[in-house]
């Protein structure tokens, strides 16, 4: 049964790849939409089965490799956390798939597009089966794969293409710190089982290896994968894909992949408290460093990119302070309301006729009211507005941020708090832009808007309503028997009810700083902006990022390249070489053809010659 | 002088005989027949030591170098056939094209 949850998108990948184009739109639709549909019905099933047992279900679908005693199997394993994922990714992915036949309606390339889509969904069920982290990390290769060709799905815009090879290579640096995670692990332990590498730091023997090491290692790959710094400068950049695809992979899913592993494995991250400072700081670094770009960001997509980065900084946070089970809570409530908000931005780049800056919108909630409701519910949830679900998630990460006794600290509370802020007000500054005050558009664009098809704003608002109760449901508490959630201080608790009434009130502070700030026609913001010159100009130059390894990394590559391996290397050392020897060989030849003059009776004194020596030599040897 | 040596000496006046025909004349045609001369020479001699040594390998190899001669002359004859048809002489030194 798991097998066929893994199976059925790659089915349709097959079948969409390769009849696809053949077959006309409606069965690809059929296909690309059904199959995934079919997986989260029988992901339902399964999840049955497992409460039903209320053991993990294990499945081995195939042996790898037999090496030595230890065969590499192919075994899916489903338990309370990824039985959470899987409904997420198949769920949510469904949607998406449905959102996608309105959205790409038009393009040519329509097959492609949702083979390239199964395709993904095929990876990723088997990042969240796998029960070993061989079978996770061929997953992680896997959706890194189809995140690159589906950023550069357009590639004849070169733009695109590279966007889609920046992700590729940034991602390549952090698996290299996964698999040295992995090598470690193989070497000391001797298994790649998660569940194993769990029991093994929870047993009796200790193994002989730092759960620090490790959890470092790991959570290098997983920076790559969910755009943490230093590799964050992926993701803004992987918005040059179609809107569905930024929502599926590169906000609902795909990234949270990174979180889904420190999950997984944190029987190791509970022994490894310098790694889980470090990640819980990273996470707070980023989830403040892309709120803060994001607050100036006029193209919507890049403002929602950011605000993604940053809600993975948070569930790193949660991860860091060993609240693993609200890291996916989290996880859970911003695969919907991320989701829901990037439908909700390609539905109005699709009503726009592909415009995507904020600029150019203002005065758009007359005009497509089922966007604008779903837009606005969807950002009240990640603003963290009760009693939405982004409210319930944040707040958690907020208070074991603060109290929890693993790696709770009040400037990290802090921090989180004033990111909060900044979310809000990002959040709902996106909202006036798009759908209030004077239109900015031109009169064609203008005349040109309408609202979306039925099977685009249908899927808003079941992603909207899911953002709204989503909250309700405690995963926490769901997942507590397998991720136990940290120890409080006990003279913190008193400042449990406290810490939330400020959280709702900073979300209120945001949302009225937005209206503030970007109500009427926005020039309130626009005299802070030029009050504020350099810090605009950092904030929309992204702290020069990309610019700084370009200096730091890639013009030093570039020469090394060009001058020590390309001309020293290449074409003096090895081509100089080779010149050389050819060279040699044609003086050689050159002297030696004096020899061959076709004239028959030099050969036969030649040969008399020869004769002559080898009877002379051998009268003196033999 | 015994048998023997008479032979050997034959063999090697056949040899040489073959040689400097080879190196002198500039017929094509002479100069086959010339190199088979020095063939016969050389198999005289085989004949001769392996009779000496009392074993019959000598002889047999001599068969087997016979049946590479008359090989070697059937594609040698038509080659010298084909040049004189090119070139209309048979005169060895008008064939230096192949030079390096």
């Amino acid at each position: 049964m798991l097998t066929l949850i893994v199976l059925l998108p790659l089915f349709g990948f097959l079948l969409n790849g390769l009849l696809g184009n053949r077959l006309g739109k409606a069965f690809v639709s059929v296909v690309g939409c059904g199959l995934p549909i079919l997986a989260f019905a029988t992901a339902i099933v399964a999840f049955q089965a497992f409460q039903a047992a209320d053991a993990p279900l294990v499945q081995t679908a195939f042996r790898w490799a037999l090496i030595g005693d230890f065969s590499f199997e192919i075994t899916f394993y489903l338990d309370k956390l990824s039985s959470v994922m899987v409904l997420i990714v198949t769920g949510v992915g469904s949607l998406i798939h449905v959102y996608s036949t309105g959205y790409m309606k038009d393009d040519s390339s329509y097959a492609r597009y949702f083979a390239y889509l199964n395709l993904f969904l095929f990876f990723m069920l088997l990042l969240v089966l796998g029960r070993s982290l061989l079978v996770l990390f061929v997953g992680w290769e896997g959706v890194g794969l189809a995140s690159y060709l589906l950023i550069g799905f357009w590639f004849e815009d070169s733009v695109k293409a590279a966007a889609g090879k920046k992700a590729f290579i940034t991602n390549r640096i952090g698996d290299a710190g996964f698999l040295l995670g992995m090598f470690v692990i193989y070497s000391t332990l001797g298994t790649l089982e998660m569940d194993q590498i769990n029991a093994a730091f929870a047993g009796p023997v200790l193994p002989a290896v730092s759960a620090s090491l490790i959890g470092i290692l790991l959570f290098i790959g997983a920076t790559g994968k969910s755009a943490q710094i230093p590799l964050h400068v992926w993701l803004p950049d992987a918005m040059a894909g179609p809107t569905p695809v930024s929502a599926l992979i590169h906000a609902a899913t795909m990234v949270t992949a990174g979180v889904y592993l420190v999950a997984r494995l944190s029987g190791v991250y509970i022994h490894a408290p310098e790694a889980s400072q470090v990640i819980a700081v990273i996470g707070g670094l980023t989830a403040f460093f892309a709120a803060t770009i994001a607050v100036v960001q006029t193209d919507i997509k890049k403002v929602l990119a950011y605000s993604t980065i940053s809600q993975l900084g948070y569930m790193f946070v949660a991860l860091g302070v060993g609240a693993y089970g609200v890291a996916v809570f989290h996880l859970y409530t911003h695969a919907f309301f991320k989701a829901c908000l990037f439908l909700g931005a390609g539905s109005v780049i699709h009503a726009m006729g592909g415009e995507q800056d904020v600029r150019k919108m203002g005065g758009l909630y007359k005009k497509i009211p089922w966007t604008f409701g779903t837009f606005a519910v969807a950002t009240a949830a990640i603003a963290g507005l009760p009693p939405l679900a982004g409210f319930f998630s944040k707040d958690e990460i907020l208070w074991f941020a603060f109290a929890s006794e693993s790696g709770g600290a009040t400037w990290l509370w802090a921090l989180g708090s004033f990111t909060a802020l900044l979310t809000s007000f990002y959040m709902f500054r996106l909202l006036w832009l798009t759908f209030f005050g004077k239109p900015r558009m031109d009169e064609h664009t203008a005349h040109h808007v309408h609202e979306s098809p039925v099977s685009m704003t249908g899927v808003l608002v079941v992603l909207a309503v899911l953002s709204a109760i989503g909250g309700f449901l405690s995963i926490p508490h769901f997942l507590e028997s397998q991720l136990p959630l940290p120890t409080v201080s006990e003279h913190l608790e008193h400042f449990e009810m406290p810490l939330l009434v400020v959280s709702v009130l900073i979300a209120l502070t945001g949302l009225a700083g937005a209206a503030f700030f970007f109500g009427g026609d926005a020039s309130r913001a626009a005299r802070v902006g030029q009050r504020f010159t350099g810090l605009h100009k950092l904030l929309s130059g992204k702290y020069y990022v990309d610019e700084l390894y370009e200096t730091v990394i890639g013009k030093p590559l570039v020469w090394l390249s060009d001058r020590i391996f390309l001309r020293l290397g290449d074409r003096v050392l090895i081509d100089g070489t080779l010149h050389g020897l050819t060279g040699l060989a044609r003086l050689g030849a050159g002297i030696l053809g004096r020899v061959q003059t076709g004239n028959l009776h030099l050969y036969v004194w030649l040969v008399l010659a020869g004769i002559f020596a080898c009877l002379a030599w051998s009268w003196g040897h033999v | 002088m015994n048998n023997t040596q008479l032979l050997l000496s034959v063999s090697t006046g056949l040899f040489c005989i073959g040689l400097v025909g080879v190196i002198v004349r500039r017929n094509l045609l002479v100069m086959l027949m010339c190199m088979e001369l020095m063939l016969n020479g050389v198999i005289l001699s085989l004949v001769t030591l392996s009779q000496q040594a009392a074993s019959a390998t000598g002889a047999v190899l001599v068969f087997l170098v016979f049946v590479v001669a008359a090989a070697e002359i059937a594609i040698a004859v038509p080659i010298v056939l084909l040049l004189a048809r090119r070139k209309h002489t048979l005169d060895a030194d008008a064939f230096s094209d192949l030079k390096g």
